[in-house]
Order: C-alpha cells, then structure tokens, then sequence
C-alpha cells in the first residue's frame, strides 16, 4: 500500500509544482480537445502543427522586450498566431491559393523570423525554454492564463459549434442559409491559436500541439460520435498528463515531453485495439445483425 | 399577371474568361417545374450555384422581385463530407436552421415534422443511423427530406436522380411533384430525356447558349438535342473576346 502511495500520490502530495503541472495540463487538455477532434475531422490536423510555428516570433518579441515575461510572450504570441491565421485565410478568399499553402508559406516566415529574433539575444537555453516549455514551473500567472483560456475556448465554442459542423459537412448549403460560415471559421482557428499559446509556457510552442492533436486523433478509435470523439480525447489526455507526470517524476525524464509521448502511446495502443477501425477490429472477423 | 420567380437578365456566367452559361435571357415562372437539360459541360451546374448565389454572373444579374425568395439547394452528393460523424436527424435538423440559429434547441414539434420528413421520404426509423453508412440512394432521400424541412419558395435540384435506382427515382419524383403541387418553383438538372419528357412541363436545353426554353415537348426535339451536342463540342480556344454592354 505504500508503495503504491509512494508511486501515485505522493509526488502530487508532497510538491507544489507536481500539483500545479498537474492542474494547468489536465485544463489545457480538457480545453484543447474539441479543437483537436474538430482539426482532425476536417482534415486539418496539420494546422495545429503551422500554428505552433507562427505563434514563435510574436513570442520572440515579447521575450526580447521583456525577458522571460509570461504576460509580453503570450501579447506576442497571440498577435504572431492570429496574423498568420487570418492572413492565410484572407489570402486563401482573395486568390487562387489554397488554404493549407498560403498557410505553410506564412508559418514558414514566421518561424524563421522567430528562431532570428530570438537567435539577437540570449543563450540556447532561453531558445530551448520558448520551444519546450517547463511544466513544472508554472506559477500563478500561467495557472489564470490556462484556467482564462480554457473559459473562453468553452464560451466560444459553444457559440461556433453549430455552424462549425454545418461547414465541415456541406459548406454549400451552410453558406446558402447563413452567413456564420466564415466568422465561426475564423473563431475556430483564432482558439486554436489561444489554445497553443495558453499551452506554450506549460509544454512549450511545439509540444501544445501534441495535448491538442494526439488524444483526438486516438478518439477516432473509440467513438462514433462528436460528443463521443470529444469525451475520449479528453480522458485520454488527463490520462496522459498524470502518467506522464508521474513518470517524469520517478525517473527523472523532462516532464513536457514524457506528457506527449504517453498521449503518442495512447495513439498507439487505440490505433491497434480501438474498436471503432483500429487494425484489430479492421481484420478480425466481425458478428454482424441478421437484418 | 404574376411576376416570374426568376428573371434571368442577360446572364453570363463562367470561371474565368471562358463563359460556361453564354447571354441567358428569360424567365422562370412562378410556380414551375423545369428540367434543365444539355451535354456535360454545358452550364446546368454553374447556372443552378448562380441562382443559389455560390456565383456571381460576370454580366447580367438575377432577379427574384420585390421580396428575395428563400432558396433551397440540394448540392450534387459529391459535395457533401459524409465522413463527419453525424447522424440522419442531426442532418436533417439542419434543415430547420432558419428556425433554430446558433443555440435554438429543437421543440416537440421540430421533432415530429423532422419525422414527417423521414416518413415522406422512406426512411422511417433511420433517425439515429449515421450518415456515413448510407447508400447513395438513402443519401439522396435524406438530403430531399431535408429541402422540405427548409420549406422554401425556390427549390434547386443539382442532379437529384444522379446514380440512384429506379424506384428511388419514383419516390423522390413524387416528392418533387408534391412540391410543385404546393406552389413551389423548382429547377433540375437532369440527364434523363425521357424523364423531363414524364414529370417535367418545362425544360431549359441548354449548350452554354439556351438552345430552346419552354413546354418540354417544344424543347426536346431532336433537332435542338443534336444542336446542344455541337455547340459545346465545338469549344474555341481562341474565341474573340465578348462585347459586354
């Protein structure tokens, strides 16, 4: 029994900051996962990815200006992140290109412009702090900032939903009976942004998109329906924030990354097992209804 | 006299500076039923999106009189992402969007009428199945159900009949007559001569160029069936520019 105490409970007991990391990425994984079941359903699960990239030179900024300040990195963050958004989006409207080119071409600035900012002042280490994160290093400022983005994400998505999913199927009929398609579009991607930024001082601008996309992408597997998807990526993603925790914790492992990777192995196991078209399932032979 | 439901006005439509629907000038009645018929490529799809709004003209304009009508589109199947897990009453829930907006809930009648829907169309008890598992033909009676749930002035067909069997065709047929029966304007595109020859009283031929507008029997002579084949065949790259007035 004390063991298992030893194991589980105690690293959560007896630390603040275990506690603390335990809080903020359990919220952010509750708050990201209907952003990422909705990425992944729209064929955008890449989107996240770019985003992660654009949000670093507004970051770079506030962290040029202001040092390793949470309030200047997430401005810039969320300004780089929205730029890059709606500039792909607009360019997507006005000319031939596609949204996913005009996406890469404008992260892809952004990330160099990023990585030259921050490259004029200070050592590898503040580069590595910026793209990694430090989860066990969260403060009351980032806890607010987690708790006030995770509010607005359920604000807002409540608001966006119905015309989101209009848009995913039949964007034809969508546009013919409202004119919501584009402002919800725009809403939807501008949570993704808060999302990831919410989720930068935790994991880092790069591994946010892992709490987003990895347990979405496993709830494929298990659920047929939206709420289902949503469900699931959530459990799967509280599941892989204290495991990874605790693991990180007993053998001394980065705790951002170990968070990924258990989500990476959530993916693993439910793309085998996962009744909904996982491998299993795809080749076992299946009962079926007499009529 | 009545005014048309639709006016077409000197109507050029196209993407690009290739024109696929060439100085359309006529009107569609209030209360019709017309089939719109010509060779692939010959600008039934991109005139029905032009009256549906998708397409702005590159000259002339629609008019719909004083009050604009409610338009329902029902899209051809391949628009449609049927990997999204939805299921038949959530699509068909999407029918009643006028009513319901963003945060609507559905009422006891919302519900009963989307039933009626499923039951005009054949489909009872499919309420809860997901549109993913549905065959072509059932796609097509759900997306019908849920042009009547939109309950519109003006309905547009894109290929309602396209690849689905034969007594699916009767059903949905049916339906379109009920419609028409209750005032409804309705346009579609078909491919199937003897069928605008059935159900349809007027037909619009079509090769980029209205070839013949009006009773169905006038329109579809042979004559003007082989004109329509030439005129989009004979597709000239290097055509002079268009005077526009």
């Amino acid at each position: 029994m004390d063991s298992v105490y030893a194991l589980l409970i105690a690293p959560f007991a007896e630390f603040d900051f275990m506690r603390r990391a335990l809080v903020g990425a359990s919220v952010l994984a509750v708050s990201a996962a209907p952003i990422g079941v909705f990425l992944m359903l729209r064929r955008m699960s890449l989107v996240g990815d770019a985003m992660a990239h654009a949000i670093l030179p507004g970051a770079a900024v506030g962290y040029l200006i202001a040092g390793l300040s949470l309030g200047a990195m997430t401005l810039g963050g969320l300004v780089a992140g929205f730029a890059v958004a709606l500039l792909a989006g607009l360019v997507a409207r006005l000319t031939k290109l596609r949204e996913d080119a005009s996406l890469a071409a404008f992260y892809l600035m952004s990330l160099a412009l990023g990585v030259t900012l921050i490259s004029l002042r200070g050592s590898n280490i503040d580069l590595l702090h910026v793209l990694f994160g430090s989860v066990l290093a969260l403060d009351d400022q980032a806890l607010y900032l987690i708790g006030g983005v995770a509010s607005v994400t359920a604000l807002v998505f409540t608001i966006v939903v119905r015309p989101l999913v209009m848009e995913s199927i039949d964007p034809v009929f969508l546009r013919a009976v409202s004119r919501a398609g584009a402002p919800a579009h725009l809403a939807f991607l501008a949570l993704a942004v808060l999302n990831l930024v919410g989720g930068f001082q935790a994991l880092g601008t790069l591994l946010a998109v892992g709490i987003m996309m990895l347990p979405a992408i496993a709830s494929r597997f298990w659920a047929q329906t939206l709420t289902g998807m949503i469900a699931v990526a959530i459990i799967i993603g509280i599941s892989a924030t204290i495991a990874g925790l605790l693991i990180s914790f007993h053998l001394g492992l980065a705790s951002g990354p170990t968070i990924i990777l258990i989500a990476g192995l959530f993916y693993i196991v439910s793309m085998v097992i996962g009744p909904q078209g996982g491998l299993l399932a795809s080749y076992l032979p299946q009962r079926h209804l007499e009529a | 006299m009545i005014a048309p439901a639709i006016c077409c006005a000197d109507v050029t439509l196209g993407y690009g500076p290739h024109p696929a629907v060439h100085h359309l000038d006529g009107d569609f009645e209030r209360g019709s039923l017309t089939a719109i018929l010509g060779p692939n490529g010959a600008g039934k799809s991109t005139l029905l999106k032009a009256i549906a709004g998708e397409l702005k003209p590159l000259s002339g304009h629609f008019d719909f009189g004083a009050d604009k009508p409610r338009i329902a589109y029902l899209p051809q199947l391949a628009e449609i992402d049927r990997s999204f897990p939805l299921t038949v009453f959530e699509l068909l829930a999407m029918g009643l969007w006028r009513k319901l907006g963003l945060f609507g809930g559905l009422s006891k009648e919302d519900r009963h009428t989307i039933g009626q829907a499923l039951d005009a169309v054949g489909l009872v008890g499919f309420e809860n199945r997901r549109i993913d598992t549905l065959s072509g033909g059932q796609m097509s009676r759900v997306l019908f159900a849920r042009v009547m749930l939109q309950d519109c002035d003006i309905v547009l067909l894109d290929e309602p009949f396209a690849a689905i069997d034969a007594r699916t065709v009767v059903d949905l047929i049916a339906l379109v007559e009920r419609w028409h029966a209750e005032g409804r304007t309705i346009l579609a595109v078909l491919h199937d001569d003897a069928l605008a020859r059935a159900h349809f009283p007027s037909s619009l031929l079509l090769a980029r160029e209205p070839i013949a507008w009006g009773a169905t029997a006038d329109v579809l002579t042979e004559i003007n069936l082989r004109t329509a084949r030439r005129m989009v065949e004979a597709h000239d790259p290097h055509a002079p520019l268009c005077e526009v007035a």
